[in-house]
C-alpha cells in the first residue's frame, strides 16, 4: 500500500534526539548514557538527573524487554492512522532500565500481558520514517 | 505560614454549557467572569489579581483593557492542564497571604467542540514534547491514548474491571440529570457503558470525557473580607499542587499507576487538620473515568489497588458515602478544566447544590488533573 502513510505525523528531531533518529533509521535502537555516571536515560534529554552531568554518549540498546503496558487503538485520532486500525502500542521496560514506546507485532490482541518478553525490531514506514517496534521473543 | 483559612471563595459563575456555541472562547471567559464578580458583590474594578486559566484563555491584559481595571495588582499563569484551576487557588490564596492583592478573579472560557480537538491542542503545548516528539508519530495521539496505559496496567496489577469503571461513568451521569445546565441529557446503564465503542482500550466511548463549549470563573478573596460579602463565605482549608515523576512521558514514570496528587494530598489534607472521614462532598477531576478512580486511591480513600472495590456499590453517589462529582463532572456536564469543579464544591458547599444539594455538605474537595499527571486538590468548608 504505497499510499498508506501519508500524511502520518513524522518526528521533529532536535539537535538532542537527532543520534537517535539515525541510527533508527539505521535500524538500530540506541539510547543516551550518562559519560560520567552511565545512568541511561529516555527519551533524549540535556541532562543527566543523577550526577548532572551534560556529557552522554549514544550505546546500542540490547533491544530486549517485557512489556510493561499497553493499548489498543481503536479511534484513529488523526486520518493517517485510519488504515492502521486496530493497532497496538505498547510499553517496553528496556534492560536498560528505561522504557520505549512502539508498535506490537506478532501477538493476538488477546494475548498481549504484562511481564511478555519481547525485542526490539524496526518500522520502516512508507513514508521514509522509521519507527521502534516489538515482536516477542 | 500556611495557607489554611487564608482565603475563601466569594462568587462563582458559568455560561450555558453547549456543544457548539458561536462565541469566542474569550467572550465565554468574560461572560463567566461578570457572573462570578457579580456573585460575590463585587464589580470588575474591585478586582486585583487575575489568572487566566487554558491554552485558549485571553492574557491578564485583556480584562484590565476590557473591565477597566484601575491597579491590577498581581498576575500569573498556572500551567498544569486540568489541574491549572486548583493551582491558581493555591497561587492566589498565596498572593492574597502575602498581602499583594485582595480579590483574583481565576477564569476560563473554551469553545473546544468546533475548535481543535484535544489530539490536536497538546502537540501546540510545550509540556508534550516528548509525546509530539516520540509517541505521536507511532499513533500515540491523544489523551485517550496516552492515559490509557495506565488503567491497563492498573487492571493487570490489581483485577480492575471496566464495569468497575462503568460504575464511576453511570453515577456521574446520574448527577448530570439533576442538573439543567449538564450536556448530557440520558441515563446510562452499565450495558450501555459495556456496549460503547472501544476509543483506546480499556477506555470505551463512555470512559471519556466531553468536548464542549463554556466559560466558568470564580474569586478567591481574602478570608477577613469574605465574611461581609454577598454569598455565605466558602474558605479554603487546604491546598497543593503536585507533580508526577516524569511529568513529561507516562511510559518513563517509575510508577504508572501513582498520579501528582499523590503527593499533593496528604499535604493538603495536613494543612486543612481534616481527614478522608470528614469529607461529605467530592469534585474529582473525570476527564477519564480510570482517573477519578486512581486519584481516590492517590487521595487515600483506599489503598492503592483497591479504587475498583471502592467505587462500587453506589459509594459515590448522592446518598453514598462519597458523592461525586454532583454536577456531572468532565464525563456528563462539560469539559471546563475542572473550574465547574470548583464551582459545584462552592455551590455545594453554600447550600445552593439545587436537586444534587448533599444534606448538610460541610467540608468538601475538589482536584484537578492535567497533562500527564499533574495534581491539585482543594479541601474547603463552609462558613
Amino acid at each position: 500500500m504505497a499510499n498508506e502513510s501519508i500524511g502520518k505525523p513524522v518526528p521533529h528531531p532536535t539537535e538532542l534526539s537527532q543520534p537517535y533518529w539515525e541510527a533508527l533509521n539505521e535500524g538500530v535502537l540506541t539510547l543516551q548514557r550518562c559519560t560520567r555516571c552511565e545512568k541511561f536515560r529516555h527519551y533524549p534529554r540535556l541532562v543527566c538527573d543523577g550526577c548532572y552531568s551534560l556529557e552522554a554518549d549514544w550505546v546500542e540498546a540490547s533491544g530486549r524487554g517485557e512489556i510493561h503496558s499497553w493499548t489498543v487503538a481503536h479511534h484513529a485520532f488523526h486520518p493517517g492512522f485510519v488504515g492502521d486500525l486496530p493497532y497496538v502500542l505498547v510499553v517496553v521496560q528496556l534492560e536498560e532500565g528505561v522504557r520505549a514506546l512502539g508498535r506490537l507485532h506478532g501477538v493476538p490482541i488477546g494475548e498481549i500481558r504484562i511481564g511478555m518478553p519481547v525485542k526490539f525490531t524496526v518500522d520502516q514506514r512508507d513514508d521514509g520514517v522509521a519507527l521502534p517496534a516489538f515482536v516477542p521473543r | 505560614m500556611s495557607l489554611r483559612e487564608k482565603a475563601a471563595i466569594t462568587g462563582v459563575g458559568e455560561t450555558a454549557y453547549l456543544r457548539g456555541s458561536g462565541k469566542s472562547a474569550f467572550q465565554l471567559q468574560v461572560e463567566a467572569s461578570l457572573t462570578a464578580i457579580a456573585d460575590a458583590g463585587l464589580t470588575p474594578k474591585d478586582i486585583d489579581g487575575i489568572i487566566p486559566i487554558g491554552i485558549t484563555g485571553a492574557p491578564a491584559e485583556e480584562f484590565v483593557t476590557s473591565f477597566g481595571t484601575p491597579d491590577l495588582r498581581f498576575s500569573a499563569l498556572t500551567p498544569l492542564g486540568g489541574a491549572s484551576s486548583i493551582a491558581a487557588v493555591q497561587c492566589a490564596a498565596a498572593a492574597i497571604a502575602a498581602g499583594l492583592c485582595n480579590h483574583v478573579l481565576i477564569a476560563a472560557g473554551r469553545n473546544s467542540f468546533l475548535g481543535a480537538r484535544a489530539g490536536v491542542r497538546i502537540h501546540e503545548m510545550p509540556q508534550f514534547h516528548f509525546v509530539t516528539e516520540f509517541e505521536l508519530p507511532l499513533g500515540a495521539i491523544a489523551p485517550a491514548q496516552l492515559y490509557a496505559p495506565m488503567a491497563r496496567r492498573h487492571m493487570e496489577l490489581y483485577g480492575t474491571t471496566s464495569r468497575q469503571l462503568g460504575e464511576i461513568a453511570v453515577t456521574v451521569r446520574q448527577h448530570a440529570l439533576l442538573n439543567d445546565n449538564a450536556i448530557m441529557k440520558k441515563p446510562i446503564t452499565l450495558d450501555d457503558h459495556q456496549a460503547s465503542r472501544m476509543i483506546s482500550d480499556p477506555f470505551r466511548l463512555l470512559d471519556c470525557s466531553l468536548e464542549s463549549d463554556g466559560g466558568a470563573a470564580f474569586v478567591v478573596s481574602a478570608a477577613e473580607r469574605a465574611r461581609d460579602m454577598r454569598q455565605p463565605p466558602t474558605y479554603v482549608m487546604g491546598i497543593a499542587e503536585g507533580h508526577p515523576d516524569s511529568p513529561s512521558a507516562i511510559t518513563q514514570r517509575p510508577d504508572m499507576t501513582t498520579l501528582g496528587l499523590a503527593k499533593a494530598a496528604p499535604r493538603a489534607f495536613a494543612m486543612a487538620g481534616v481527614t478522608q472521614k470528614d469529607i461529605n462532598v467530592a469534585e474529582i477531576y473525570d476527564c477519564f473515568t480510570w482517573v477519578v478512580l486512581c486519584q481516590l486511591e492517590d487521595m487515600g480513600f483506599c489503598k492503592k489497588g483497591e479504587g475498583g472495590a471502592f467505587v462500587e456499590g453506589g459509594r459515590l453517589r448522592l446518598g453514598g458515602a462519597l458523592p461525586t462529582n454532583t454536577h456531572g463532572g468532565l464525563l456528563s456536564q462539560a469539559h471546563m478544566l475542572g473550574l465547574n469543579h470548583v464551582v459545584e464544591l462552592v455551590r455545594q458547599l453554600r447550600g445552593q447544590g439545587g436537586r444534587a444539594q448533599v444534606k448538610d455538605a460541610k467540608v468538601g474537595l475538589a482536584t484537578g488533573y492535567g497533562d500527564l499527571g499533574d495534581g491539585a486538590i482543594v479541601i474547603m468548608r463552609r462558613g
